[in-house]
């Protein structure tokens, strides 16, 4: 479908003149693996800005060209659909993002305040600027309609402490993509021996989401 | 018993388990800031008392005082932010003007809440794809046809599609449409998809 859209004689790849030139088709399956992380992992996950970008200049490259097919032309539902379809899985990536750092957002700040200089950021700047703006209008709205009002050692909430955080101990569906060796499932304890496992590649389980989560941001699994 | 008004205003909320928003119970909310505040200046009389004459049997009703201090305090944060989550859907369901009745419900801090709320997720949408913008509050649902059958519930005037053409909605009148045109005010509740 992609390719049919360049026929049209239009440049739709324009990450030329980059290193790593990624195929319209790359990066729509990039989209998608990025949106099944994050509809099924019970926390955050990184930013993928890069990915969005590039997503939406994709469209608007695809909507020109839908401009220029004749009205009426088969060819142009079927593009039609397909930018829907891009568009509709963009939406639901970055709302599932959305989500999940209104629903956990005092821990989700609290990360990006503690994280160290190098280490990328779990927000992108927007979505950054969203979180803070959160947090004072609803503390604010707090303080107004009812904490203003109490006694003087009571004017205050611990967003960290009333705020839950996500649980990482909810069970996730998992493809692997690359093989890992003695993955610790359960630690030794009095009553048990350490479980150990290995990940065949392709192979699908199902697990604790702590177990595997360094191995979801790697991309050494799935989430399905 | 202590507490008991906080607990029913947790009771309200969870009477209307489907996520509508009751009205605002202001009467509930102060009679809990009123027995907020008669616990505390007894708690402070004990604790002078307690201090000044050595009175250590005072300590366990002032430990419990505060235990109800802490629960009303917790009951009433969980009432509000729960409201809170209610109303932050209705921008979603709803789009950014609220129908009249759920204005209504809501306090005027809450009103001022959701103001903000919808000007923040306005400045991020906007700023999404380098400052392309992309409205995520549309394709809510992943697309299966182009074309959907709606019916036009109230009068909404003329409509005009990508081609040109000009369609009247006049109530009652059905159209063949392009669904991520409808989209908007099938959630409006202007028009009815048809499902044959």
């Amino acid at each position: 479908m992609m390719d049919a859209l360049s026929d049209d004689g239009s440049d739709v790849n324009q990450d030329d003149t980059q290193e790593d030139v990624m195929t319209p088709a790359e990066l729509i399956a990039k989209l998608e693996e990025a949106w099944l992380n994050e509809k099924f992992s019970p926390e955050l996950q990184e930013n993928k800005s890069e990915v969005v970008e590039c997503v939406m200049e994709q469209l608007s490259h695809m909507e020109e060209n839908l401009q220029r097919v004749k009205k009426g032309d088969a060819k142009a539902s079927i593009h039609r659909m397909e930018i829907d379809r891009i568009r509709f899985v963009l939406s639901s990536y970055l709302r599932s993002r959305l989500q999940k750092i209104e629903k956990f957002f005092p821990h989700i700040l609290e990360r990006e305040k503690s994280r160290g200089e190098g280490a990328p950021s779990l927000l992108s700047p927007e979505e950054f600027a969203f979180a803070k703006e959160y947090y004072a209008n609803t503390e604010t709205y707090l303080k107004a309609v009812a904490l203003k009002r109490m006694p003087p050692n009571l004017q205050t909430v611990d967003m960290l402490k009333a705020v839950p955080e996500p649980c990482l101990d909810s069970f996730v569906f998992l493809r692997v993509k690359e093989r890992q060796e003695n993955i610790l499932v359960e630690p030794e304890a009095d009553d048990q021996r350490e479980y150990v496992v290995d990940l065949e590649e392709g192979s699908q389980h199902l697990m604790r989401y702590r177990t595997i989560a360094p191995l979801v941001s790697s991309g050494a699994v799935q989430l399905i | 018993m202590f507490c008991e008004k906080a607990i029913e205003l947790i009771r309200e909320l969870q009477r209307m388990s489907d996520g509508q928003l009751p009205a605002f119970n202001e009467d509930g909310l102060r009679q809990v800031l009123q027995e907020m505040e008669a616990l505390y200046e007894q708690n402070q009389t004990d604790v002078n008392e307690a201090k000044a004459d050595g009175r250590a049997e005072l300590i366990p009703s002032i430990k419990l005082r505060h235990c109800c201090l802490l629960r009303n305090q917790r009951c009433l944060t969980a009432y509000l932010y729960d409201r809170l989550l209610r109303i932050r859907a209705l921008r979603w369901e709803y789009g950014s003007v609220l129908p009249a009745n759920v204005r209504f419900h809501m306090c005027a801090e809450e009103v001022q809440w959701f103001t903000h709320y919808k000007k923040s997720l306005a400045s991020f949408m906007r700023s999404l794809g380098g400052g392309e913008g992309l409205d995520i509050t549309q394709d809510m649902k992943p697309p299966k046809s182009l074309y959907i059958e709606v019916r036009c519930l109230k009068d909404h005037g003329e409509f005009e599609i990508d081609d040109g053409t000009v369609i009247l909605l006049k109530k009652n009148s059905q159209h063949f449409l392009p669904r991520w045109k409808c989209e908007q005010l099938i959630r409006q509740g202007v028009l009815e998809h048809v499902m044959s």
